[in-house]
């Protein structure tokens, strides 16, 4: 998609700020990846709007900037943002739509599963414990499960069980 | 060109070495987190890069210069615990003295800083609080456009909200100017976010000297069968093992998981705390690849 111009911003400033989540364990870099990924999905973020700039970023969380181009490296991998030099960084394209009804279909499904795992008495923890299980088998099973970047999955070539 | 480098660097006061045949080079451009615990020889290690204490054995440089030569002092700006100001000085006149003393002074950015934090210029120094005392003296520090800052824990004097704002200021300064950093450190949380590098000392000696991002991408926490865990131990470099009757946790120097072994990726925390309960495990600057 042809990067659309911003139509209602002040110059310079994002539609989104970043957060710190210190209680998750997840790279910094990743969380602002997440956010990014979250805030376009629920319609925060558009194409053609600005990131934060990397040196808001830094001074109002007090973040590395090589964390912050981390996350916008990230962001150009995944085709999502791209940089324009003495500029700053850009949303290039939204999430399709198609995507959208899959996922609203997907979580639909999984509503139908929790309520089923509620009606035999299992608690939350419970249901976490039971999809990241059924995940890692179905992973291990060299399931062709399309994987996140980054760390949050640890490399496991070929791990056929 | 690197930041720091040393070379068989030691000290020792009177009979007991704080510092031994410290082999250490982290490169420019890195905000580089020293850790190790009380008595390591983090603040040997900063004096003698500062030029204030002399080295008993080795070398050591600093942007390439000798600690405490001319070209050493005008690039680089040192901070530590006993915050190095003139007590009796009104706020006004340290800057002026400070300005006076160095050829690179930036009266912009010490006005504005100090404005912004509300102290008066009138006011005496001896009569700021540790915090404010703290701030004026990484004023000064930074207002010298320094290409490497060495920071001792100047900032523990400071409340939560401080620190916060201190750290921003500092990150700033390093994506605008390139500034180095090289800051001792006791609060864990804070590196995985401020520092691309870190140095564990331990003992007077370099444990683990590497790039942040290196260190998380070659290590993994495992979960696995308690009796395994010897086995394991053969298979791949372990740090340390948490036992429990019959679930292992294993810190172990590897980029994947053995089989039955579940592997989950460290933080910071984890990483630099396994080190430190095993002094003897050591990832050496030898074995990475430069930035």
């Amino acid at each position: 998609m042809v990067t659309d111009k911003p139509d209602n911003l002040d110059d310079g400033v994002s539609p989104i700020a970043f957060y710190l989540d210190r209680g998750l364990g997840v790279p910094t870099y990743l969380q602002f990846v997440h956010q990014v990924d979250y805030a376009l999905r629920l319609g925060f973020l558009r194409a053609g709007d600005q990131l934060p700039r990397i040196k808001d970023v830094t001074r109002s969380l007090a973040v590395n900037p090589d964390t912050v181009m981390k996350a916008y490296r990230e962001l150009e991998l995944r085709g999502i943002a791209a940089g324009r030099p003495g500029v700053g960084t850009f949303i290039t394209r939204a999430p399709d739509v198609a995507g959208f009804k899959q996922m609203a279909m997907l979580q639909k499904k999984l509503t139908t599963w929790l309520a089923e795992a509620a009606e035999a008495g299992v608690d939350e923890l419970g249901m976490k414990a039971l999809f990241t299980a059924a995940l890692r088998d179905f992973n291990d099973g060299g399931g062709a499960a399309p994987r996140l970047p980054g760390r949050l999955e640890p490399r496991r070539e070929g791990g056929a069980a | 060109m690197n930041a720091i480098e040393t070379d068989g660097l030691g000290k020792r006061y009177r009979q007991t070495w704080a510092l031994r045949d410290c082999h250490l080079t982290v490169p420019v451009g890195h905000v580089a987190a020293l850790v190790g615990p009380n008595g390591a020889g983090k603040t040997t290690l900063l004096r003698i890069l500062a030029g204030i204490a002399t080295p008993t054995a080795g070398t050591a440089t600093v942007l390439g210069y000798t600690p405490g030569s001319a070209q050493a002092r005008d690039a680089v700006s040192a901070v530590d615990q006993t915050l190095p100001l003139y007590r009796h000085l009104r706020v006004r006149d340290l800057l002026a003295a400070a300005r006076a003393l160095n050829d690179q002074w930036d009266t912009d950015l010490a006005v504005q800083r100090l404005s912004s934090l509300n102290l008066t210029m009138s006011g005496k120094v001896s009569k700021l609080s540790g915090g404010q005392q703290a701030q004026l003296a990484l004023t000064v520090a930074l207002a010298r456009r320094p290409r490497l800052l060495l920071l001792d824990e100047p900032l523990a004097s400071l409340d939560p909200l401080a620190r916060q704002e201190v750290l921003g200021w500092l990150m700033t300064c390093v994506a605008e100017d390139g500034l180095s950093v090289v800051f001792s450190s006791h609060i864990i949380a804070e590196l995985e976010r401020v520092a691309t590098y870190l140095v564990v000392l331990s003992q007077g000696q370099v444990q683990v000297a590497a790039t942040v991002d290196s260190l998380l991408d070659s290590h993994l926490a495992l979960t696995g069968p308690a009796g395994e865990a010897d086995h394991l131990a053969g298979q791949v470099p372990v740090i340390t093992a948490q036992r429990a009757g019959r679930q292992t946790q294993v810190l172990a120097r590897t980029d994947a998981a053995p089989p039955g072994w579940t592997p989950r990726p460290v933080t910071m925390e984890e990483l630099v705390l396994g080190y430190l309960r095993e002094p003897s495990a050591r990832v050496l600057p030898r074995l990475e690849v430069a930035r």
